[in-house]
């Protein structure tokens, strides 16, 4: 059990947060031919698609109502009502998500209502679902914002469970703490056991970085259709990763009674274990041989890299899925969260294997790991000055990521995934070069470079911790 | 901020085009609407200076997603780069607890940090509901003995551009004129120096590093640029320059008006881009200035400067020229860059006009000729048609676009804030060159069009 420790400073310094807004607005790219419009001012919209559009290096669908001071002030109904039918003639899209922002809320807006009265307004585009969200950025953070799209575009898409069930088909529902590369992962192995993985929301054919055929899209280009999110309710089984979902996971089994599994995360030899039993029991299948190889692959990484990792100092800042993950996956070769914070107080977090959570920014981070004698810092790219300034190596992981290429595609989950992970941080374990004994110059010592002054050079260069490199 | 305020920042008498109705009077379409808000702009003219706590006071969306995002440089204090916000929480909100937050902000950014001022910007949700940080402000300075600068500019205020101005005439409000600059130290040349400002010019990539070597050569000191790589004591100290020159920017026009009017500071508008601006700009500096041996001393160096990069283009000359670029982006830069491009022998096909005033126009006819292609609407799809109709070979946009054009498979060069390289002054059009060279030519074009080997044969 971890304590919380909540934010008792009045500002918050470099922010570990990113907008509960922009977090359902990344859910909804997860579908095809969608677009988000976020209610709130031009702005909001423009912040969040500059966010995207660093991190995927995609083009990244994202509309605003473009809320102005008449409307901040007398009511926004027409912004939302005029944006969607906007969208819906320009575009014809599968379907409009329109997550609040802290403006619009402020304002007092019911985003329930508005639809309505576009549905009442512009009845010819009965057969777009439109969904909205309600998602203050004053209120979670990313991960919050999403499961929130997740719940909200469920209830709007999927009825009853049908009685033509599909039995091979398995719904997923993914967090936001996986990437495309996760999820592509993720139904790989699924495919393997002759299931039909349908994943909601499905990054990995919207955000993964391919070039499509065709030259311009205003819309989401991939992610899942939306019939197959009309066709959840006729799956056999639902697969749930990530605790975050766990009001959607509730709605789904309470509303189709569909069995489901629910797994917090399927990262390294234990998560991966978790999700191949589970998909063993859906298929009624053994493993196949495959990732009976790869589960032994990884064991056999465990062994080479656990001389690097074991009793591995590390500091994870992320939002709470991916924070408690990577604590459970590095637990499992002896390294240890010395450093927890995450940027908004989930349930989970008490069960980050550590002594305590932090809920703040990078700032706690920092001022937490001094004294630290930390090996690894596993963070976004807004970290890596802190991890500079601390003198300690760090692995890009979350959301944003933008000063290195391909991030959004790494693989982290399965036993392939978590192979890999577990090289990277060897290697920057190797290359830190920690534990080696600092050079000591005899007063006797017949070296003639010592009377010169002059050493190799290598006792020059003193990190923060007094050893050498 | 009152109505009447926003009202007077969109009137612009320095601006051709000020009988026509005033932006931020169009209401913005819900559902198409492209562009930062206020608040962005404010944030982005001011961030810049790069010694000063910049705390937004808001909830995580605006700080959250643009902290840290800046291709902006600095010699020396970080400041800048640090992230800071209120975070308004819920309770916050609901309790009204948000000018408590701020103040006690305030101190902690003013105890950790020691900057020489903080920064405070406003955005949607306190402006809302009604946060004082004018009150909070001054408080707070009275009580810690900093400066403490407020910028008002809530989203919902209107355009990326009304933010600009709110910045500057933040700036002409509670900055400049509060310090007396540093006397002129003895570079032994015994020439006269002479003091300018740069409004408007945000060291993007470090560009200013190309230009700042010429200007002290010259004995031109600068006593602020507003806001690349700008201390506060600078810009504390603007209103004594000779003459203020508009860097590509007529955001913050109102700074250099006003700067006239108060001060009586001549200022004129002009770009670092191209050697020809380059060439205009420096003239035109000494000739405001007016003194004779200054306007002989930049003669001088034009020849000199002018003989080494057209030496040094050369090369690159013979890859680029016949090239055609299509170019969008906004306001001055629709000209500004045009004669760049022209000086590397490309032609532009074409280039973007919304945020161009009709001076810019007027400016885009004399280099590129009556028929010159503007256009209006950039939305995506109709940018991607332009390019394949007029045949360009590059498409030279904002970051934004970057990767609609990359999906369309069109060669592309970033040219606005967000980009890497810096390609202001004499030797920044070797880099310019060399970005262009490196898109256009480059073998990927021709793999990523082609069809896969198995498939060729089939379409008919």
């Amino acid at each position: 059990m971890a304590d919380i420790v909540k934010r008792k400073k009045a500002l918050s310094v470099n922010p570990l947060k990113s907008s509960s807004t922009i977090g359902a607005a990344l859910a909804f790219m997860g579908v095809s031919r969608t677009i988000p419009m976020l209610h709130g001012s031009q702005g909001c919209s423009a912040f969040g698609k500059v966010f995207f559009v660093r991190h995927f290096r995609e083009p990244i669908p994202l509309q605003t109502t473009a809320m102005d001071q008449v409307s901040a002030v007398m009511g926004s109904y027409d912004n939302v009502v005029e944006g969607v039918k906007t969208i819906c003639e320009t575009s014809s899209p599968a379907m409009v998500g329109i997550p609040t922002t802290g403006l619009s809320e402020t304002q007092g807006v019911d985003i329930n209502m508005a639809v309505k009265e576009f549905r009442t307004k512009y009845p010819g585009y009965e057969h777009i679902p439109v969904v909205p969200v309600s998602t203050p950025d004053y209120k979670g953070c990313l991960e919050t914002g999403y499961a929130d799209a997740v719940l909200a575009m469920l209830k709007e898409l999927v009825k009853e469970r049908k009685t033509a069930k599909r039995k091979k088909q398995v719904t997923v529902l993914v967090g936001s703490h996986l990437t495309p590369g996760d999820i592509e992962e993720i139904k790989d192995i699924i495919e393997l056991f002759g299931l039909r993985p349908v994943v909601f929301p499905d990054l990995s054919t919207a955000l993964d970085g391919h070039l499509p055929e065709f030259d311009f899209s205003p819309l989401s280009v991939g992610g899942t259709p939306v019939d197959e999110i009309l066709s959840i309710g006729s799956s056999a089984a639902t697969i749930v990763i990530g605790r975050s979902l766990v009001q959607a996971a509730d709605w789904l089994k309470a509303e189709t009674d569909i069995p489901d599994y629910r797994l917090d995360h399927v990262f390294g030899l234990e998560g991966t274990d978790d999700l191949i039993m589970a998909l063993r029991e859906i298929a009624d299948k053994e493993v196949p041989e495959k990732l009976e190889r790869q589960r032994a692959q990884l064991q056999d990484a465990m062994l080479d890299t656990h001389f690097m990792l074991g009793m591995s100092r590390l500091a994870i800042a992320g939002d709470p899925d991916l924070l408690y993950g990577m604590s459970k996956f590095l637990e499992t070769i002896g390294g240890e969260t010395c450093v927890a914070v995450a940027p908004s107080n989930q349930p989970i977090l008490t069960e980050v294997p550590t002594k305590f959570v932090k809920i703040g920014d990078l700032e706690d981070l920092e001022q937490l790991s001094i004294g630290e004698n930390l090996d690894l810092i596993i963070s976004n790219s807004h970290a890596v000055e802190s991890a500079e300034r601390l003198g300690v190596p760090i692995l890009r992981c979350g959301f944003p990521q933008w000063d290195l290429v391909g991030g959004y595609q790494k693989t982290w989950v399965g036993y392939r995934g978590g192979r890999q992970v577990l090289f990277d941080l060897a290697n920057l374990q190797l290359q830190n070069h920690k534990g080696e004994v600092k050079p000591y110059e005899s007063i006797y010592g017949q070296k003639p470079e010592y009377a010169k002054g002059q050493t190799n050079g290598t006792t020059k260069k003193v990190d923060h911790h007094g050893y050498c490199h | 901020m009152k109505s009447k305020d926003l009202q007077a920042l969109l009137d612009e008498p320095a601006c051709s085009h000020n009988d026509k109705s005033k932006s931020g009077c169009a209401r913005l379409k819900p559902g198409a609407t492209a562009g930062g808000c206020s608040f962005d702009g404010a944030q982005i003219a001011l961030l810049p200076i790069c010694d000063v706590a910049h705390i937004v006071h808001g909830s995580i969306a605006c700080a959250g997603s643009s902290w840290d995002n800046r291709g902006t440089k600095s010699t020396g204090p970080t400041m800048f780069r640090i992230g800071m916000t209120t975070d308004l929480t819920e309770q916050d909100v609901i309790m009204g607890r948000g000018e408590k937050r701020l103040f006690h902000s305030i101190k902690q950014a003013i105890d950790t940090y020691d900057p020489p001022a903080v920064f405070v910007y406003n955005t949607c949700v306190p402006a809302l509901i009604g946060d004082d940080i004018q009150a909070v402000a001054k408080a707070a300075s009275e009580k810690w003995g900093r400066p403490v600068i407020t910028v008002d500019a809530a989203g919902f205020y209107g355009t990326k551009n009304l933010g600009n101005r709110i910045a500057g005439d933040s700036m002409l409000k509670q900055v400049i004129g509060t310090r007396e600059p540093d006397p002129v130290p003895d570079d032994g040349r015994g020439i006269k120096v002479h003091d300018i400002n740069l409004i408007g010019e945000y060291n993007i990539a470090g560009e200013l590093w190309n230009v700042l070597p010429l200007l002290d050569e010259l004995g031109i000191r600068v006593l602020c640029t507003l806001s690349g790589d700008a201390r506060y004591r600078e810009v504390q100290t603007m209103h004594r320059a000779e003459v203020n020159m508009l860097v590509c920017s007529k955001a913050t026009i109102n700074v250099a008006r006003k700067l006239e009017e108060d001060f009586g500071t001549p200022w004129f508008e002009g770009s670092f881009y191209g050697v020809e601006d380059v060439n205009f700009a420096l003239r035109k500096i000494a000739h405001l200035i007016g003194d004779e041996d200054l306007v002989k001393r930049t003669e001088a160096l034009i020849e000199r400067e002018n003989k080494k990069i057209n030496e040094a283009l050369e090369e690159w000359r013979i890859r680029l020229t016949g090239k055609r670029a299509l170019l969008y982006t906004g306001g001055v830069k629709s000209w500004s860059v045009v004669s760049a491009l022209q000086d590397l022998g490309m032609t532009v096909v074409a280039t973007g006009t919304k945020k161009s005033t009709e001076e810019d126009k007027a400016r885009i006819k004399d280099l590129m000729g009556d028929e010159a292609v503007m256009i209006e609407d950039g939305n995506p799809r109709g940018l991607i048609d332009k390019v394949n109709d007029l045949k360009a070979d590059v498409l030279i946009a904002g970051g934004r676009n970057m990767y609609t054009a990359i999906k369309a498979r069109i060669p592309f060069l970033d040219i606005n804030q967000e980009r890497e390289f810096g390609y202001a002054g004499y030797d920044g059009m070797i880099e310019l060159a060399r970005q262009m060279v490196l898109t256009i030519n480059n073998p990927v074009w021709a793999q990523v069009r082609d069809v896969a080997p198995w498939k060729k044969g089939k379409e008919v």
